[in-house]
């Protein structure tokens, strides 16, 4: 079951912007880290992954994993899952066995995730990425259970954007 | 751990040209068996959406699920092996992918690989998907050393440059999404159907005209490649003609798209192939069935008295044939792999052959 626990929206006017929730987000990844991102094409979900896993220090090249569904990286600080399920359906999902990436030992990012919700595990923080504008974004997040909740709860405590 | 010993204690007896090696292909969507002699001649080469999958097991077939593999790899094998005309027991050697991909669909072929290996007692080789695309161009033509290859695909977007054969260099690469992806994007946004990439080669071709839009050509020395932007381009151009109520000519888009893309394949890989000294330029990958990208590389490359190589679009696509081709590479060196290997989803091309460079961008 997933349960709601805290929700919040910020305007993102730049690709900087996105990148500074970006690392809100990696200095609080633990092992175990689900992110789920939705939003359009071009919305820059692939750019808010890149951010992330540059905070992780990943150093290789982050590209789209849309093709081959999941990447996987070493990074400094934690390994990252980079996931995109745009192109498959729950039952083909289902046979990925994404529980090894969610419960493992890094950070799994999850593109497109609105299309596998029930097979994301009860706790993940979730963003939906709106466009606005030719660069700018609003950007909902909801928490699902914990620590993500108390994540938000600080992200509205900081004042930030 | 299991290892063939009797192969690999004598490995200088099999430093030969010629070998008769039978290739698997599962990295993604398509279940691929071809029987391959001597790294260029291709004897058969089967690909799962060639046979009527979906009559013969009673259901549709999942896209992508690693299920499909397993309901037609044996089947593939099968027909692979009898229109070659040969016999199991004249092979040399199993080739498979083993990287890059997914793993679940590369496990497939894996122990499939596995299994005929050890019941023929015969070696088998790991393969590169990348590189297979590269030897796709052996089964038509020789390659002449130092060549560079543009990597076109759904996967994909490579400069390899490589100066002797079975020797890889990745000088560029895509920094976010594959040229193929990107047209299947704008395709999308455009309300073309998947695969969208033939709908709007086909319409850019018809359009008389051309929406301006961005070249992304990084920085003056770099042969990476960026589709992101021009994406995003795209998607503004459709959003503002929206808003504003003037309607959009989806021809002239696609036209204004695919003159960004080809604009900067075609210098990028003319411009690798003045600096490495190349002899050919070798165009490999689905993409490579792009006609615009096709007639612009063509005439590039008369203008400038480079030799191009086109692989026929049913080695551009994936098909086990070029994994054979590429596979034949290792088989002269008598470089095998022990039966515990490990597929490898996001393998390193360069590390393939055993070698390790540095000078990674």
């Amino acid at each position: 079951m997933n349960l709601l626990s805290a929700k919040h929206a910020v305007r993102s006017m730049s690709e900087q912007d996105t990148e500074q929730i970006a690392a809100f987000v990696a200095k609080r990844c633990v092992p175990g880290t689900v992110i789920a991102l939705d939003g359009d094409l071009g919305a820059g979900k692939t750019r808010f992954s890149q951010a992330l896993a540059k905070e992780l220090g990943v150093t290789d090249v982050v590209n789209s994993p849309t093709f081959t569904i999941i990447k996987e990286y070493e990074g400094e600080k934690l390994p990252f899952y980079h996931m995109d399920v745009y192109r498959i359906s729950m039952n083909e999902a289902d046979d990925l066995g994404l529980d090894e990436y969610f419960f493992g030992d890094g950070v799994s990012v999850v593109e497109w995730s609105s299309i596998i919700t029930p097979l994301l595990p009860d706790q993940y923080l979730h963003l939906f990425l709106q466009y606005e504008g030719e660069t700018e974004r609003v950007i909902r997040i909801t928490a699902y259970g914990e620590p993500y909740a108390a994540w938000v709860n600080e992200w509205k405590r900081s004042g930030m954007a | 751990m299991t290892t063939i010993n009797h192969i690999s204690e004598s490995p200088s007896t099999l430093k030969q040209e010629h070998s008769l090696i039978l290739a698997i292909e599962t990295s993604c969507d398509e279940t691929s068996v071809a029987v391959v002699r001597d790294g260029k001649q291709v004897l058969s080469n089967m690909v799962s959406s060639q046979i009527d999958i979906h009559r013969r097991f009673g259901g549709v077939v999942p896209e992508i699920a690693s299920r499909k593999h397993v309901d037609s790899i044996t089947l593939m094998i099968e027909q692979a092996v009898e229109e070659a005309g040969i016999k199991l027991e004249e092979l040399d050697a199993i080739a498979v992918t083993q990287g890059p991909g997914l793993v679940g669909a590369l496990i497939v072929g894996v122990m499939a690989a596995k299994s005929l290996s050890l019941a023929l007692q015969i070696p088998i080789i790991g393969t590169h998907h990348i590189a297979g695309h590269i030897y796709a161009n052996r089964l038509i033509s020789e390659l002449h050393y130092p060549c560079i290859a543009l990597v076109v695909s759904g996967g994909h977007t490579e400069i390899v440059y490589m100066e002797s054969e079975g020797s890889f260099r990745l000088i560029g690469r895509t920094r976010d999404d594959a040229v193929g992806e990107a047209y299947d994007k704008v395709a999308r946004a455009i309300g073309l159907p998947y695969p969208g990439g033939p709908h709007v080669d086909r319409l850019a071709m018809e359009a008389k005209k051309a929406v301006e839009l961005p070249r992304s050509w990084l920085a003056p020395d770099s042969y990476d490649f960026s589709f992101s932007g021009l994406k995003s381009a795209v998607l503004n151009a459709l959003n503002q003609s929206q808003m504003k109520g003037e309607p959009l000519d989806h021809g002239e888009l696609a036209r204004g798209f695919q003159e960004s893309v080809i604009d900067v394949l075609v210098e990028k890989s003319m411009r690798a192939v003045k600096e490495y000294g190349a002899k050919q330029l070798l165009l490999c990958g689905g993409v490579a069935a792009n006609k615009g990208l096709r007639a612009a590389l063509t005439a590039r490359s008369e203008a400038d008295g480079v030799e191009l190589v086109i692989p026929p679009f049913q080695y551009c696509t994936d098909n086990a044939a070029m994994i054979g081709a590429a596979a034949h590479l290792k088989w002269k060196q008598g470089a095998f792999d022990s039966l515990d290997f490990n597929v490898h989803p996001s393998f390193s091309l360069e590390k393939w052959m055993g070698q390790e460079l540095e000078d990674k961008q």
